[in-house]
């Protein structure tokens, strides 16, 4: 129907209208008094130290990297222990399995030198 | 509910399991054997490939399932299983030499190329979606690691980001065209979904619009992994980019699972459907093969050349899914058979063509005579692009005969007429490739190429491949019936 | 309770502004994110059609799912990271050495 999308127009327009009018009526109404203090950046009412853009240093990238993985993985875990009782042996042997695999994984990185704080 | 051991049928997956533990174990050579003894991690790849054949070799005319329908061995699956570890052996016979010449001999690579290959396998061994969308990530997440294999290298940087994006956008469609498809009908099985769809249209009408776009999504995803216009935009650069082998690796294996996975979702699941999704199928055909064809006829690089040829193939192949019906299929089956030994072999030439100090370059120019100093690398590569361009002897000419024959008998001729003009437009750009290497004079005086023994296998079978199924292929046609779904 | 439709609705518009944000932003780490954004969408509908079905299944999938852009994330931090060594640069519009 042509007369509801009419509606879907009609709310989209006076939702935008809207933003706009509660902006400019901010703008126009509240006191505009800027001083080092206010423009300064907001840490938890701290201090500030330093800038806020500093580069970090890319060895935590790999970290958060291989963090990522492992830690994803333990998403397979949970549903694995809530119904442990009832699976039996055999996926305690299917999880074992797959730790392993983590295990090379990790044996691999290892060795690679990847965890080591150069 | 209890599970047990014996309920599983582990014979199914007892390729996929070979494969990877043979993974484990060059990852793990990796990190334990010194610089000098890493050479045997490639020759313990191609053991378990071999290995893992036999198993399959095993398989095949069982038709078995297991893990209630994630895993079958229906000959269709074995057919691809054999395509995949046919072309990723001849990936690490050629990766043997280049490694060697790159001096980056690595356990981890060939670990990668046999995940890969495990993926691929679980791709065309399955009737559920949620399965294939495993598979193609496992081969995907391996493809972006091994394409910017050579780190130092800004083209290869570039090839693996490129690819990454692309693939992880692609991933996203195809999610969500699963998360749709499952939402409308309940289920990712695609022998359900076969029989279910009927039953829906009648009872939920509101649903029909998820299946519809969640099968419009499942359509963008794969054009981006199989790299049909308008999704092929990553693949001439990452051919460039990524190592030679690896390039050849992502053109046979990963596009035949893909369309493994293709056929299997749209000749069966979706098969209903078929008025629906066919003009779209028609449209991706023709675009990718005329946009293939007119943009490899401005290339100078060689690589490149062969992205585009394989953006154009995978055009041909698309007629297939137009056509439909079990000639067709057979004729796809038939086509990636002949198609993954000519651009391996192709590709092969390019390595051996290729040195260290100019890696990535392959340009038309350094070709320029090298077929009168090198007659093999020559004569070979002429057969190749002869059989990539579908003239009479080869094999390339029957692929192509097959499929556009099923076409026609199905009714689709103005598909076959572009198809043919197509064909034609690549003559072009195929023998200019001949005409560099023998009749363009050499533009400084170049010695013969010396031929590393694993190369020139991989030249040697292939190029004789193309040419007795060429003259003879029967037995692959046969082979190719038989392993329809 | 909420309708399904609306979770349908919210991983639609998710789903758009991962495609829109990767299509227009040009810092790599971004169009990444967009990317994660489009795959968790498509979490989001698979579980919301799993409760209105009542099958198991969608949530096994969810799980699958996020274990998969897990690894596409650190296999793609780590391409970023060796684009930015070799680049100093995480623009895209820097990946510029191939084209046509």
């Amino acid at each position: 129907m042509p007369s509801d999308y009419a509606y879907v127009g009609l709310f989209l327009l006076f939702g935008v209208l809207f933003v706009l009018f509660v902006f400019i009526l901010s703008r126009l109404i509240a006191p505009y008094k800027p001083n080092p203090v206010k423009k300064e950046n907001y840490e938890c009412g701290e201090v500030p130290i330093g800038q806020g853009w500093i580069q970090f240093n890319v060895r935590y990238y790999l970290y958060a990297i291989i963090f990522v993985i492992f830690d994803v993985e333990v998403v397979f875990l949970f549903p694995w222990a809530v119904v442990y009782r009832s699976l039996g042996f055999f996926a305690f042997i299917e999880m074992l399995i797959f730790i392993a695999i983590l295990l090379f994984g990790l044996i691999y990185v290892w060795k690679k030198g990847a965890l080591k704080w150069v | 509910m209890d599970l047990s051991l014996m309920d599983i049928n582990w014979r199914v997956i007892l390729p996929e399991i070979t494969l990877a533990v043979f993974g484990f174990v060059l990852l793990l050579l990796e990190a334990f054997l010194p610089k000098d003894k890493k050479r045997i991690t490639g020759h313990i790849a191609w053991i378990g490939i071999v290995l893992s054949f036999l198993f399959c070799l095993n398989l095949y005319g069982t038709q078995l399932s297991s893990f209630k329908g994630m895993a079958l061995s229906d000959n269709f699956a074995i057919f691809f299983s054999f395509l995949f570890l046919i072309s990723s052996f001849f990936v690490i016979l050629q990766s043997l030499s280049f490694l060697k010449r790159e001096e980056q001999v690595r356990g981890d690579y060939y670990a990668l190329i046999l995940f890969a290959t495990l993926g691929m396998i679980l791709m065309a061994s399955t009737l559920d979606l949620v399965v294939i969308f495993l598979g193609l990530e496992i081969v995907s997440i391996s493809l972006y690691i091994l394409s910017g294999f050579r780190k130092k290298d800004l083209k290869s940087n570039e090839a693996s980001l490129k690819f990454f994006l692309m693939g992880a956008f692609a991933t996203g469609f195809l999610v969500y065209g699963i998360a749709l498809i499952y939402g409308s009908l309940g289920t990712t099985n695609l022998e359900k979904i076969f029989i279910l769809i009927p039953l829906t249209e009648t009872t939920l009408p509101g649903k029909d619009f998820l299946l519809y776009a969640g099968i419009g999504l499942l359509i963008v995803g794969f054009g981006f992994k199989i790299a049909s216009v308008p999704f092929h935009m990553w693949m001439p650069d990452v051919f460039e980019g990524a190592p030679a082998p690896i390039a050849a690796f992502i053109s046979a294996g990963p596009k035949s699972a893909g369309f493994a996975a293709l056929l299997r979702i749209f000749l069966l699941a979706f098969s209903s459907f078929k008025p629906d999704w066919i003009l779209i199928f028609w449209i991706l055909s023709v675009l990718s093969m005329t946009t293939g064809n007119l943009l490899a006829l401005w290339q100078t690089n060689l690589k490149r050349l062969l992205a585009y040829s394989s953006i154009a193939h995978v055009g041909y192949i698309l007629i297939a899914f137009v056509a439909g019906g079990n000639s067709a299929i057979s004729g796809v089956l038939f086509y990636l058979s002949i198609y993954i030994l000519m651009n391996l072999g192709a590709f092969a030439i390019i390595i051996s063509m290729g040195s260290k100090d100019r890696e990535g370059t392959d340009l038309f120019k350094e070709y320029a005579g090298a077929g009168l100093k090198n007659p093999f690398l020559g004569v070979f590569m002429a057969i190749f692009m002869l059989s990539l361009s579908g003239f009479p002897p080869t094999a390339g000419f029957l692929a192509k005969f097959y499929i556009f024959s099923s076409a026609v008998k199905s009714g689709y001729l103005g598909l076959v007429i572009i198809a043919v003009i197509n064909s034609m437009i690549s003559v072009y750009y195929y023998l200019r490739v001949i005409v560099y290497m023998f009749m363009k004079p050499a533009e400084e005086d170049i010695k013969p190429v010396s031929i590393p023994f694993s190369l020139g296998l991989v030249i040697l079978v292939t190029g004789i491949g193309i040419l007795a199924f060429g003259i003879l292929p029967q037995p692959l046609l046969d082979l190719a019936y038989n392993s329809i779904f | 309770m909420v309708p399904v439709s609306y979770y349908i609705l919210l991983s639609g518009v998710l789903f758009s502004i991962g495609v829109l944000g990767f299509l227009i932003r040009r810092n790599v780490i971004v169009v990444f994110m967009s990317v994660e954004l489009m795959l968790n969408a498509a979490n989001l509908a698979i579980i919301a059609f799993a409760r209105n079905i009542g099958s198991l299944t969608g949530q096994v999938i969810v799980f699958l799912v996020m274990t998969v852009a897990a690894a596409e994330v650190g296999v793609g931090l780590a391409i970023i990271m060796m684009f930015y060594r070799n680049k100093k640069s995480v623009n895209v519009d820097d990946g510029n050495l191939m084209k046509w």
